[in-house]
């Protein structure tokens, strides 16, 4: 997994509440076999008109021109619904390492925090603040310290996140390999369970 | 202090709490199927890794799989790629696999219970967000990602922050017409499409007693559109004469011993919940869906809000996109509206029950001409049980065809969708955007609701044709 420490980038802005995870990959391109490529895809129905990419929706924010970056910055409840692990594949695959909201879906949350995608929540009033910047506007992102600050303003806020995958993100270590780790003890646990 | 039902059967499956993080916790039981599972078998087998307790999962094939002619090669090339990469690595990791043309196939949260694997005080998890329909059983089911399915095929066990954990009380009698989808509707409009994220939910009362386990199911497959990662029902006679002598069911003195542990599984009188909601049964209406999330509900009766209920400029903003998404306005009535297809399947109500009720409506009539319907069952068990009772020859007199079983156009993986426009009356669990096909509108029901569209082709309120 990817490590993650600092970042300081510019954002795209999607004003959009409930972004669920059938939106930010349709169930058709879960057909693949591999965690590659899914990122053309990412938004897609969204993106296209008529899932021609010839014909991109001007109105959708990943389709305008003024914005960039590796944040994406989204109203609240993103990533509910299927537990797909190809919506966090495909916003990773676009470039993104960050994503902000002021509220995540459970699995969504998990399945990012699994892909070295870091979801920052934020309180409904910051999350409005960078809503209110214009596209040239940077957030900066410091895992260690838990703080996220709008650059042109200055202002900052701390998000929670747990000890664990805070460590686990910073230094790109995996659940996987920690649990392998733990075989001995998962074997005597298995002695007392099935009796 | 007493404990949940919850705390009771999560403590016995905690190997270890790391420090400031999540519990290790341990799996009973793993489904797969085959969108889900093709990347963790990469995985593990680039870990140079062998899958732990092999033994401890089951397999099926039911997201791509067609509906129709299940004999024959799946036409898709890239699902019958799919599907065929979920036999191949079942044979190579020693997993058994359910697949198509075997007589236990079928919706991986319809097999689970229907054969017995299912049982109370287990942890189940699978890659898919239903997987909180097994708590109808009184087990801790939850839907994972990939990384999770890894994990669990490389040490049986997931990382998992203790949720919260909630509690709705539903007391008294339902309307004649009222369902548990209709129940479970009704709670998630209350409370909203993220109402339940953080937490793991009870459903307890009297309402809930009196249940089946099908219906049960119902309940807690939904649990995940409030944003629950789950929902729990404590176990009880129906539970256990549900369980008894299915093929995985324990058997002779296992059955006895299985017996006395699952009586302890209830909440204490004195435990303490995170949150409790109380809900009058009597209160439920039919319910439908009119906009883009499970949490844009209402009484069929109801009308559409309107713009004045909503002050936050951003959920204005969406609420005016899901109507116009939907084709609605605000303030409208939906009685009466005309839909295009009734979709009667999917992991919520595609069991032996539904068609039955399903069945109790039609029998006798005729299908309204100009209704285009998908009626899927469950399971291969489930199809087999149809006819069996006999209720084939009610649908087929109706003018109706059941198909095969699959998760069909319930998220239109496979050639079974709704064409962009179209109202499709729907018993499944998502009325998102294009989740039945690029702009398909769906409209979340019950099969009783589902049934009255079914004749009337329109949208109906089922008390007005029952007696």
């Amino acid at each position: 997994m990817q490590s993650l420490q600092k970042i300081k980038s510019r954002f795209i802005p999607l004003r959009i509440e409930n972004v669920d995870t059938d939106q930010i990959i349709p169930a058709r391109f879960l057909k693949a076999t591999t965690k590659e490529g899914f990122g053309k895809n990412l938004f897609r129905d969204w993106r296209y008109e008529n899932d021609d990419e010839t014909k991109p929706k001007v109105d959708f924010v990943l389709n305008q021109k003024q914005f960039t970056g590796e944040i994406l910055v989204a109203a609240k409840n993103f990533g509910s619904g299927s537990s797909r692990e190809h919506a966090a594949w495909s916003i990773q695959d676009y470039g993104f390492k960050v994503v902000v909201s002021s509220f995540f879906a459970d699995i969504f949350k998990n399945n990012a925090l699994n892909n070295g995608v870091l979801p920052v929540t934020v309180s409904d009033a910051f999350l409005q603040a960078i809503f209110a910047e214009g596209a040239d506007a940077t957030l900066s992102i410091d895992l260690e310290k838990q703080t996220i600050t709008i650059d042109t303003t200055g202002a900052s806020e701390s998000f929670e996140i747990n000890a664990y995958k805070k460590t686990c993100m910073l230094n790109g270590y995996d659940d996987i390999d920690y649990l392998l780790s733990m075989k001995e003890e998962i074997e005597q646990f298995e002695l007392n369970h099935n009796k | 202090m007493g404990k949940t039902i919850f705390d009771k059967i999560w403590d016995k499956h905690v190997v270890k709490i790391i420090e400031g993080g999540p519990s290790v916790l341990y799996i009973d039981k793993h489904l797969i199927h085959e969108v889900t599972s093709p990347q963790a078998f990469t995985g593990i087998e680039k870990r140079g890794a062998k899958l732990f307790r092999p033994q401890q999962i089951v397999a099926t094939a039911d997201h791509n799989v067609p509906t129709m002619n299940q004999h024959l090669p799946i036409a898709d090339q890239l699902s019958k790629f799919q599907v065929d990469t979920l036999i191949d690595n079942c044979k190579k990791h020693g997993v058994e696999l359910y697949g198509l043309g075997h007589p236990n196939q079928g919706i991986v949260h319809v097999i689970g219970p229907e054969l017995g694997i299912t049982q109370p005080g287990m942890t189940i998890v699978c890659g898919d967000s239903h997987t909180s329909t097994h708590g109808a059983f009184g087990s801790i089911a939850f839907g994972i990602g990939t990384s999770e399915v890894e994990m669990v095929f490389a040490a049986q066990c997931v990382m998992q922050t203790k949720p919260k954990v909630m509690r709705i009380n539903i007391e008294g009698s339902l309307q004649n017409g009222v369902v548990s989808k209709d129940i479970i509707l009704y709670i998630i409009a209350k409370i909203s499409a993220s109402g339940g994220t953080g937490y793991f939910v009870e459903y307890a009362g009297s309402a809930i007693r009196a249940l089946s386990m099908e219906a049960r199911m119902t309940i807690c497959n939904m649990s995940i559109e409030m944003g629950a990662r789950g929902g729990i029902i404590a176990p009880d006679e129906t539970t256990y004469t549900y369980i008894k002598g299915r093929p995985f069911a324990p058997q002779g003195e296992n059955w006895d011993k299985k017996l006395t542990q699952w009586k302890e599984l209830y909440t204490d009188a004195d435990a303490k919940f995170d949150l409790e909601i109380n809900i009058n049964a009597a209160d439920i209406d039919p319910m439908i869906t009119y906009g883009t999330n499970p949490g844009m509900g209402l009484s069929v009766t109801g009308k559409v809000p309107t713009m004045d209920s909503i002050s936050d400029p951003t959920e204005k903003q969406n609420f005016e996109k899901a109507l116009a998404y939907m084709g609605l306005e605000a303030g409208q009535s939906l009685l009466g509206m005309p839909v295009q297809y009734v979709f009667i399947g999917s992991c919520t109500n595609s069991r032996i029950e539904d068609f039955r009720l399903v069945a109790s409506i039609i029998k006798g009539k005729q299908k309204n001409a100009s209704v285009k319907t998908l009626i899927i069952p469950g399971s291969q068990e489930v199809a087999k049980q149809i006819k069996a009772e006999g209720l084939d020859k009610i649908f087929t007199a109706a003018g109706i065809e059941i198909r095969q079983a699959g998760c069909s156009a319930c998220l239109g993986m496979n050639e079974d969708k709704i064409p962009a426009g179209e109202y499709c009356i729907s018993t499944s669990n998502r009325n998102f955007e294009g989740r039945q096909g690029a702009g398909a509108r769906t409209m979340l029901v019950s099969p009783l609701t589902a049934a009255a569209a079914l004749l009337t082709g329109k949208i109906t309120d089922i008390r007005t044709m029952l007696n």
